[in-house]
């Protein structure tokens, strides 16, 4: 049998191969997950990726993947019917000078997890940079969601870590949700193995 | 709840913390990964295949008006699984320096030439047996500051998707014989020896295009479905 192909990391120089747009190329995916016509609530997710002086991570990239509003994944393992057929659930934004990324989305609906539960709506993030030999994962969980207490994946964090994976609301700025990445330190956002 | 990926494979991988790559120490995860179970969430994955890729983007020497220099290439190969089963329609993004060393980033201040006939990035989809092909210009050597010194060996870089947010890979390949993979601390992130091989292209002479260019054969494996079959669950 064959066996992996090790990762390695992304460079400083990502950009020319994953953000092909700025290089002349056609733009195939970016920050717009769901278009503003598409169903559900819309949400802009913004962020900082930190290293562990808390510095700006200015040659980080951020991959989302998610459900559409109704919880369903554009993927032939998933089967269900989407409600758009243009969603589809993926989306990518390196970092600025500033560490900062951002994303136009909805929020996706609840999917079905292990053994009969649901888990609370959620998306998947993808961080790779610089300095990082292999993407680290991690979810982005939404606040004030009923769902989140009964959700199976976060009740395998550690409860005083939890907070490192729901986003914040922001009471000046209405449909923005701040979702900061800590790849180190005392509040290191928690990452998966799975 | 069963796994649908293998995660032994994984090992494979470099550590988070790979303190000779002298980045990694400020940028590594170091509380415990969370070990979770493999939901709809993970094994399902963005799709991307032909529809989204034009053929022309897989010649990375066709993009200007004239023909970059360097020593043209062909690289071609499978993506396939840990238990050997083709990766079809999956997206491969590529990029490189050009012939001198040199990215068109402008973060990149080596002070070799740039190339006007050359961008460094292409995409490429595999075919229905996992094969794809590409050609490029062999990339060149170039210093970076990680120690006193410090060269990167050649090697082109790869990202992958797979059929699922768990086969999701990025990677660099790289060319037989190269004199600076000793002193290279992100190769030898890879702790076995064995796997560094792996990230290592063969050159093969009947890839190669006769009175035109070198072929290098470059095989990709994603993570695989786990060995247990999944249809003997209801037993």
């Amino acid at each position: 049998m064959p066996e992996r192909t090790p990762s390695q990391t992304v460079g400083p120089y990502l950009h020319i191969g994953l953000t092909q747009g700025a290089y002349g190329a056609p733009e195939i995916f970016g920050p717009v997950v769901a278009a503003p016509g598409m169903p559900g609530t819309h949400v802009r997710i913004e962020g900082r990726v930190l290293d562990g002086e808390g510095a700006a991570v200015p040659d980080a990239l951020i991959e989302l993947w998610q459900a559409d509003h109704e919880g369903r994944y554009a993927h032939p393992a998933d089967g269900r019917p989407l409600a758009s057929n243009s969603f589809r659930g993926f989306g990518r934004c390196p970092t600025d000078k500033d560490g900062v990324f951002r994303f136009d989305t909805v929020k996706p609906g609840q999917v079905p997890g292990p053994n009969g539960t649901m888990q609370a709506p959620h998306i998947n993030v993808g961080v790779f940079a610089r300095g990082m030999v292999k993407r680290a994962f991690t979810r982005i969980y939404f606040p004030g969601e009923p769902g989140n207490a009964s959700d199976p994946i976060l009740a395998l964090v550690p409860s005083e870590r939890r907070a490192t994976l729901i986003a914040k609301a922001d009471p000046a700025r209405p449909g923005l949700l701040r979702f900061d990445i800590r790849l180190q330190g005392a509040d290191e956002t928690v990452f998966f193995d799975a | 709840m069963r796994d649908v990926y293998s995660r032994a494979g994984n090992a494979a991988d470099p550590p988070f913390l790979s303190p000779d790559y002298k980045s990694t120490v400020l940028r590594s995860p170091r509380k415990p990964l969370i070990t979770i179970p493999q939901t709809i969430s993970e094994i399902t994955g963005p799709i991307y295949g032909h529809s989204d890729v034009k053929p022309e983007e897989a010649d990375l020497t066709a993009q200007h008006a004239g023909e970059p220099l360097g020593e043209r290439i062909i690289v071609t190969g499978r993506v396939l699984d840990e238990r050997g089963a083709p990766v079809p329609d999956t997206l491969i993004e590529i990029w490189q320096c050009n012939a001198a060393g040199r990215y068109i980033h402008h973060v990149d201040q080596h002070p070799a030439p740039l190339d006007p006939n050359f961008t460094g990035a292409g995409r490429v989809v595999t075919d229905a047996d996992g094969r794809y092909q590409y050609v490029t210009i062999k990339p060149g050597a170039y210093p970076w500051r990680n120690h006193h010194n410090a060269w990167r060996p050649a090697h082109i870089h790869l990202s992958l998707f797979g059929p699922s947010f768990l086969t999701r890979l990025v990677t660099q390949m790289y060319f037989p014989g190269d004199p600076l993979f000793h002193q290279d601390p992100i190769f030898n992130s890879v702790p076995d020896p064995k796997a560094r091989e792996r990230m290592v292209c063969r050159f093969d002479l009947e890839a190669t295009r006769p009175e035109w260019a070198l072929g290098y054969r470059f095989d990709i494996v994603l993570r695989g479905r786990d060995a247990t079959p999944m249809d003997t669950d209801h037993a």
